[in-house]
């Protein structure tokens, strides 16, 4: 449905509730400097509830079941978990100092915790609530990924400006690939063949062979009207079908959309003032960003590639993560 | 850090294999400055720190250690502080003998134009303790960098916001010292070039003690012209902390004191700036300055060369198109060819929060609006290119 038949279907339907096409689910945006979470209904595409949590609160993510939301508090030096279903937080996580962005293992067992300034991932066992183990990164570890396939954790130091690559069935770091300058994000695509980094002020995306761990490809993004230096990738999410990449620009205030065979950047949508992570709905639809500077979220329609919503949340939203 | 986590730590797997590619290597830095005697001041509130600019020295290199364990690179930082009357020229020459090729050079103007000319051409300098635009411009030399921004940086900075804001007419009080001077130059030239105007200009000569005084001597000296901000040249911090809300019509204060233009501010959080200052506290027990931001810069710059290019030609690197660095400010940082200043952002800080950070919004340039800061290519004074 493209959006201006959307717009006349909201129009026709304006008496009614359901004004958003979307099937159910729930968005959680993490407000960095509100300490809060701001929680949007997915069908009506609007904030219902804001809750406390823990100070800083920057990587949020949710467990395969979509019943657990984890939440890097960064300045309580805790990982909280929140039940989805209530909305409450059921205890705290030990993550070692200043836990900025987290990855889960494809069981959900195993919690992969970046310390931002202790220049260390620690990984915590999420059901015996403890530290299993610790590993000695570059400076400011900020990006984490595991891959599909559970066989390797990566994770990115943004000062040191590598990727370092820990074998999850040997348990140690195996290796470390040099990327662009402030390495913030990392993803393995869905059949885990590439991991994608970007790099904030090398205006690039590494894309690098996982067999090899070697970058094959950099992709260079440019958004008419907007310094080079301004153009500064952050978040990346692919969508459903492994075909397209979203890559939030940062302060170049747009999302490319760069095609996963050719690397080529089809298009540049336009969101709100520095664009930072995103999140897909499990139905592949809807794509939702985190705007920091203007403290609210864009819907991005998936098939269209547009943006159809901004929605306001908290100060300096930070991490997306969606439930059905 | 939670107590369970502390009784954790002790039984953890601390697990770290570097990759077996590189070849190992020993980069050695030096940090050469000099005890500077300040003359006291009637704004004596702050302590200036003895170790400033060293501290960002070290930090530098202990980023750069954290990075090169991966690569098997260590770095040695040899730290050299002259008293008063050291010889710097005989310090740099002395370095060059022990065989340093790289020296973050903490000194003033004329300290620092010895010591480079002490230097052997394959040695790199980095000033980071002097702001004169002499030594940007004529007096530039082919092995000297700069990471501390000059005066013409700073008033460039300060001059687009307030030419943003629409504050245009600027009165100009001028401290006794030299450099309050070469400030003021700088000042001037910054109106002209975004278009502002001076419309008065005194000289600060006053002899008595403004903490007693500030509330009748500033009124009657600010008295008469219609302007809309008071620029302040003065450097050491003499009197400028006492102009604001003592003007006689109600004006902000800006330049050395007030508003002020500079390369590192302890409000800088941005662009992980918050990370790098947690490192510094951590390290030195203070805040960071921009002298101890410029030195570490400078630190970083050599440990950002010796990553990329596996301690090969680092020197050549770092002044390469190829070369930039993550400063925390938002920005790639790089090295102007034509006079070796580092281009950077330049924060506009008041006392507890940063007001804005330059380039400014609409001040646009053709290839890196960075450049709007400061000497850019068409005017630059500096030979070291050659063309």
């Amino acid at each position: 449905m493209t959006y201006r038949t959307l717009l006349a279907a909201s129009a026709v339907l304006a008496t009614s509730a359901l004004s958003w096409p979307a099937a159910a689910y729930t968005v959680f945006v993490s407000n960095e400097k509100d300490n809060t979470l701001s929680i949007i209904d997915g069908t009506r595409n609007e904030v219902i509830e804001t809750i406390a949590v823990g100070k800083r609160p920057r990587g949020i993510t949710l467990s395969k079941d979509f019943k657990t939301l984890y939440i890097c508090a960064s300045d309580s030096d805790t990982v909280q978990v929140m039940d989805v279903a209530t909305r409450k937080i059921l205890h705290n996580l030990p993550s070692g100092e200043d836990p900025e962005q987290f990855a889960l293992s494809p069981d959900d067992r195993h919690l992969y915790v970046s310390n931002e300034d202790d220049n260390i991932v620690t990984v915590v066992d999420t059901v015996t609530r403890e530290v299993v183990a610790q590993y000695d990164t570059g400076i400011e570890p900020e990006g984490m990924a595991v891959s599909h396939d559970g066989r390797w954790a990566v994770n990115t130091s943004e000062t040191t400006n590598m990727v370092h690559w820990i074998d999850t069935t040997q348990g140690v770091m195996i290796d470390n690939t040099l990327v662009g300058q402030r390495p913030r994000h990392a993803e393995f695509t869905k059949d885990d063949a590439f991991l994608w980094v970007s790099a904030e002020i090398g205006g690039t995306v590494s894309v690098i062979d996982v067999p090899t761990r070697k970058t094959v490809h950099e992709i260079k993004f440019s958004v008419k009207g907007v310094q080079p230096d301004q153009v500064q990738p952050v978040g990346i999410k692919f969508d459903k079908e492994n075909a397209y990449a979203f890559v939030a620009l940062g302060p170049a205030n747009h999302v490319a959309v760069v095609d996963m065979k050719t690397y080529e950047v089809q298009e540049t949508l336009l969101v709100g003032r520095r664009v930072w992570h995103m999140d897909i709905t499990p139905d592949g639809a809807w794509a939702y960003a985190s705007n920091g500077v203007s403290g609210d979220i864009s819907v991005i329609d998936v098939a269209d590639r547009k943006v159809v919503k901004s929605i306001k949340v908290g100060r300096y939203p930070w991490g997306v993560a969606i439930a059905p | 850090m939670p107590a369970a986590l502390k009784h954790c730590i002790v039984a953890l797997l601390l697990v770290l294999m570097p990759a077996t590619t590189w070849a190992a290597s020993d980069i050695r830095l030096a940090y050469l400055s000099m005890t500077v005697d300040r003359p006291p001041v009637l704004s004596n509130l702050d302590v200036w720190p003895e170790d400033e600019g060293l501290q960002g020295a070290r930090l530098g290199m202990a980023d750069n250690a954290a990075t090169g364990r991966f690569l098997k690179q260590t770095f040695t930082l040899d730290e050299v502080v002259l008293p008063e009357d050291g010889d710097a020229a005989d310090a740099m020459a002395e370095l060059a003998a022990a065989g340093h090729r790289f020296v973050i050079a903490d000194l003033p103007a004329a300290a620092l134009e010895a010591a480079v000319a002490a230097a052997p051409p394959d040695m790199l300098v980095f000033n980071a303790g002097a702001p004169d635009d002499h030594l940007r411009g004529a007096a530039c030399r082919a092995n000297l960098l700069h990471t501390l921004p000059n005066r013409a940086m700073l008033a460039d900075a300060l001059g687009q916001y307030l030419v943003k804001k629409r504050w245009t007419k600027w009165f100009l009080v001028i401290g006794p010292r030299p450099e309050d001077a070469a400030y003021a130059d700088a000042i001037r030239r910054t109106a002209q070039r975004f278009g502002a105007k001076i419309v008065a200009e005194k000289t600060w000569d006053g002899d008595f003690d403004l903490r007693r005084s500030a509330a009748t001597e500033v009124p009657l000296f600010t008295q008469g012209p219609s302007y809309d901000v008071l620029v302040v040249a003065d450097e050491i911090g003499d009197f400028g902390e006492y102009l604001p809300y003592q003007t006689w019509d109600a004006r902000p204060v800006v330049g050395t004191q007030g508003l002020t233009p500079t390369g590192w501010h302890r409000t800088v959080e941005q662009w992980g700036a918050a990370q790098l200052q947690n490192r510094f506290q951590e390290l030195a027990g203070r805040t960071m300055t921009a002298r101890d931001y410029a030195a570490w810069a400078a630190a970083r710059a050599v440990g950002e060369a010796a990553t990329r290019t596996q301690a090969g030609d680092m020197a050549a690197y770092i002044q390469s198109p190829a070369f930039e660095l993550a400063g925390f400010k938002g920005r790639a940082l790089s090295f102007r060819s034509w006079d070796g200043q580092l281009r950077q952002p330049i924060g506009l800080a008041a006392a507890r929060n940063l007001v804005t950070q330059a380039p400014v919004d609409g001040f646009l340039h053709p290839v890196n609006e960075m450049d709007t800061l400061g000497f850019d290519k068409p005017e630059t004074a500096c030979k070291r290119e050659g063309s």
